[in-house]
């Protein structure tokens, strides 16, 4: 009975650390007033580089469980972990001025963003059903709260009530699933449940049953076909620098979820799953690239163009699998290339809802198309910037975007779905309209607004990296692949 | 049959009942006093599960405090049933088939056949002087103290969560602070102002004061 072990909290170093910073900075930021809030964001972006620097002292390469093996520490981990700091580290650069132009720089902002960090990385690291669903509620429950930051907004208030109650749903369906998980195999433990699946002692229609509810609330979770109606609505109605927020980090989340479940989880079942994954992923792509279409918002556009490449990244994820034996190669470079994806995807959104925040000041959104046109004579550079972003999502040749969806159509037609692959590639290029139609506004329309773009120097530097990084890493793209494929094979 | 059996049926048929008047009750305020009844019924219920603390937890948690604040809201809301039930008829059918054919499959996979009484093994019986509450108390503290604390996290953000929600000033309010009333200086409210003294006729006196106030 008193056989327990104190946990190693070694591995939950970085976890363990955020939690502390926050209820540090929970503490500090009541004694702050309003225009010393830049000690909050200060202390934030601390608490992101100090977790950082955790993460990569204590990487190693070995697979090691702790907390009764609830809590996992990997190479795909450790990684995904550094994307997330980055990519929150980003977001609240580009998302500083938008949100003292409007009075929402409070210090809730940047809790709500850390325990949302927090929650990311149990998800990323979980090893068990409980700690993956505890993960995704914490996220969860602090984005809700922040799409209906801005009180005053009637707009944000209701997408946040849908987001909360479809989220909500989206969880129940997820807990039963996992529930029947429980019931076929008797174990919570992800580990655990692929044990059974291996040895055959698990009931292989509750399974499936239970297997079905997961698939649908990862969908929601990733927003693919016939789970993303929550997607358009509040990736309009939330503010913009929420919108960023949302759009970025939690994909990667969101994708480790995926990981988790199915390829840990579940591989044995693979062939169940990767039917479902590519209905959705087929549907996701049509839906999305002919919705964006008629959307003259352009947060809904890149809302709808949001479902289509969750459903390419799904194309990555449904290839690992072709025939009787796995073959580990094809494994990893399906998965890898998911990987890949899911990077670049979240690279190039930071990038464009980066330059509507930038377009956008005090009474201003720069939210409908008709605010991109002639930004080519009022900021040349950012014009650029915004076309190279443009043309990575459109997947135009030699740019970020036009790699990763090169390399998931490989996996696709590797696996054997060359006809899903022909169907995303027709898609695609519809979709390419939606985001040239910007690039011709850009360029050949003329202005309708000639206030300068006021945009503090950090923000303009790092939307130049960003930029910059779609354009160079898809001239390079060996690097982050290589990164990708290694990560994925030392944690395989 | 046993009476333990027989208690079973007889909770579990009430349960099922309330669960349902739950989901047509007209009035939200009867809706949520037959949650109460689902909720007493599921604590007993598991009682004869020997949950005890599960059971005490139940009721005490959701019955004493959840449900008695979720009343609380309910009254306050105004809440407006018959354009709640509008489109109820007009959607009934497509929900009503849906809803059918999900529970046709899902009792397909659930009846009896993988998780009856005849599958799945009898539990051991728990030893003399073997405490359920302890049980719980050790794994929480113990194997599942990761899970614990993370649930702590999550209620601490739902507290951050409400407060940065609620906690602000309407611009549509016009309610006074006691404090600043009270605290107010002579100098705020009033103001001296120097003027030459007026000797024309009374006609040309009487413009505002504040018009000459630089003066």
């Amino acid at each position: 009975m008193n056989n327990f072990v104190s946990p190693d909290l070694y591995p939950a170093a970085p976890e363990i650390f955020l939690l502390a910073m926050a209820c540090g900075i929970l503490l500090i930021d009541l004694f702050l007033t309003q225009s010393r809030r830049w000690i909050t964001a200060a202390l934030t972006h601390a608490t992101l580089i100090g977790c950082a620097l955790i993460t990569i002292f204590t990487f190693n390469d070995q697979v090691v469980l702790t907390f009764s093996n609830m809590f996992v520490d990997d190479a795909l981990s450790d990684v995904l972990k550094l994307l997330v700091y980055g990519s929150v580290a980003v977001m609240l650069v580009y998302t500083r001025g938008y949100l003292r132009d409007r009075g929402l720089d409070k210090g809730e902002f940047y809790l709500l963003v850390l325990f949302a960090t927090l929650g990311m990385m149990v998800m990323i690291s979980a090893a068990h059903f409980l700690t993956l669903y505890l993960g995704l509620e914490l996220l969860s429950l602090s984005l809700y709260a922040l799409v209906a930051l801005d009180r005053d907004s009637p707009r944000a208030t209701e997408a946040a009530m849908k987001y909360f109650v479809l989220g909500a749903l989206a969880s129940g369906l997820l807990l039963y699933g996992m529930s029947m998980l429980y019931g076929a195999t008797g174990t919570l433990e992800i580990g655990g449940v692929a044990q059974a699946l291996y040895h055959g002692s698990a009931v292989g229609t509750v399974m499936i049953f239970g297997l079905v509810f997961v698939v649908a609330g990862i969908a929601f979770k990733l927003g693919a076909v016939p789970f993303h109606m929550w997607i358009p609505d509040v990736y309009h109605g939330a503010p913009t620098a929420i919108t960023l927020f949302i759009g970025s980090a939690p994909k990667l989340a969101a994708f480790a979820m995926a990981m988790r479940l199915l390829v840990y989880g579940m591989f044995d079942l693979a062939e169940q799953w990767q039917t479902m994954l590519m209905i959705m992923a087929v549907l996701s792509i049509a839906v999305g690239n002919l919705a964006a279409i008629a959307q003259t918002n352009i947060k809904r556009m890149l809302a709808y163009s949001a479902i289509s490449h969750m459903g390419f990244m799904l194309l990555g994820l449904m290839s690992g699998v072709a025939g009787e034996r796995p073959d580990p190669s094809m494994v990893v470079n399906a998965y890898s290339s998911a990987f890949y994806y899911t990077v670049a995807y979240v690279l190039m959104s930071l990038g464009s809802f980066g330059v509507i925040l930038l377009l956008s000041r005090v009474g201003y959104e720069a939210e409908n198309l008709e605010d991109f046109k002639g930004l080519n004579k009022r900021s040349p550079w950012f014009a650029f910037i915004m076309m190279v972003l443009m043309f990575s999502m459109a997947g135009v040749p030699f740019f970020v975007g036009f790699f990763a969806k090169f390399s998931v159509l490989l996996a696709a037609i590797g696996a054997g779905y060359l006809w899903v692959a022909i169907v995303a590639v027709m898609f695609s290029l519809v979709g390419a309209f939606y985001y040239l139609r910007i690039v011709k506004l850009m360029y050949f329309d003329a202005p309708t607004d000639a206030a300068p773009i006021v945009a503090s120097m950090d923000m303009r530097v790092l939307l130049s990296v960003n930029g910059l990084a779609v354009a160079l890493l898809g001239i390079f793209p060996q690097g982050i692949m290589a990164l990708c494929t290694q990560t994925l094979m030392r944690s395989l | 049959m046993e009476l333990t059996t027989y208690l079973f049926y007889f909770l579990a048929a009430i349960m099922v009942l309330a669960g349902l008047r739950v989901i047509t009750a007209r009035n939200p305020v009867h809706a949520v006093l037959w949650l109460v009844l689902a909720f007493f019924t599921t604590g007993a219920l598991w009682i004869l599960l020997r949950a005890e603390f599960l059971a005490i937890a139940l009721i005490m948690v959701y019955v004493g405090a959840v449900m008695v604040l979720f009343l609380f809201v309910v009254m306050m809301l105004d809440i407006n049933i018959e354009r709640l039930r509008q489109g109820f008829w007009s959607y009934l059918p497509l929900g009503a088939t849906i809803g059918l054919l999900m529970v046709v499959e899902m009792s397909m996979v659930l009846a009896g056949r993988y998780f009856g009484l005849s599958v799945l093994p009898e539990p051991a019986a728990s030893p003399a002087g073997y405490s359920n509450t302890k049980e719980l108390g050790r794994l929480l503290f113990t194997d599942y103290v990761y899970p614990f604390e993370l649930a702590s996290v999550i209620l601490l953000v739902a507290i951050i969560a409400a407060v940065v929600l609620t906690l602000r000033r309407r611009k549509d309010t016009k309610y006074q602070k006691p404090s600043e009333q009270i605290a107010v200086k002579r100098n705020d409210r009033l103001r001296i102002v120097t003027m030459a003294s007026e000797t024309d006729p009374p006609t040309e006196a009487a413009v505002p004061a504040n018009e000459q106030g630089g003066k």
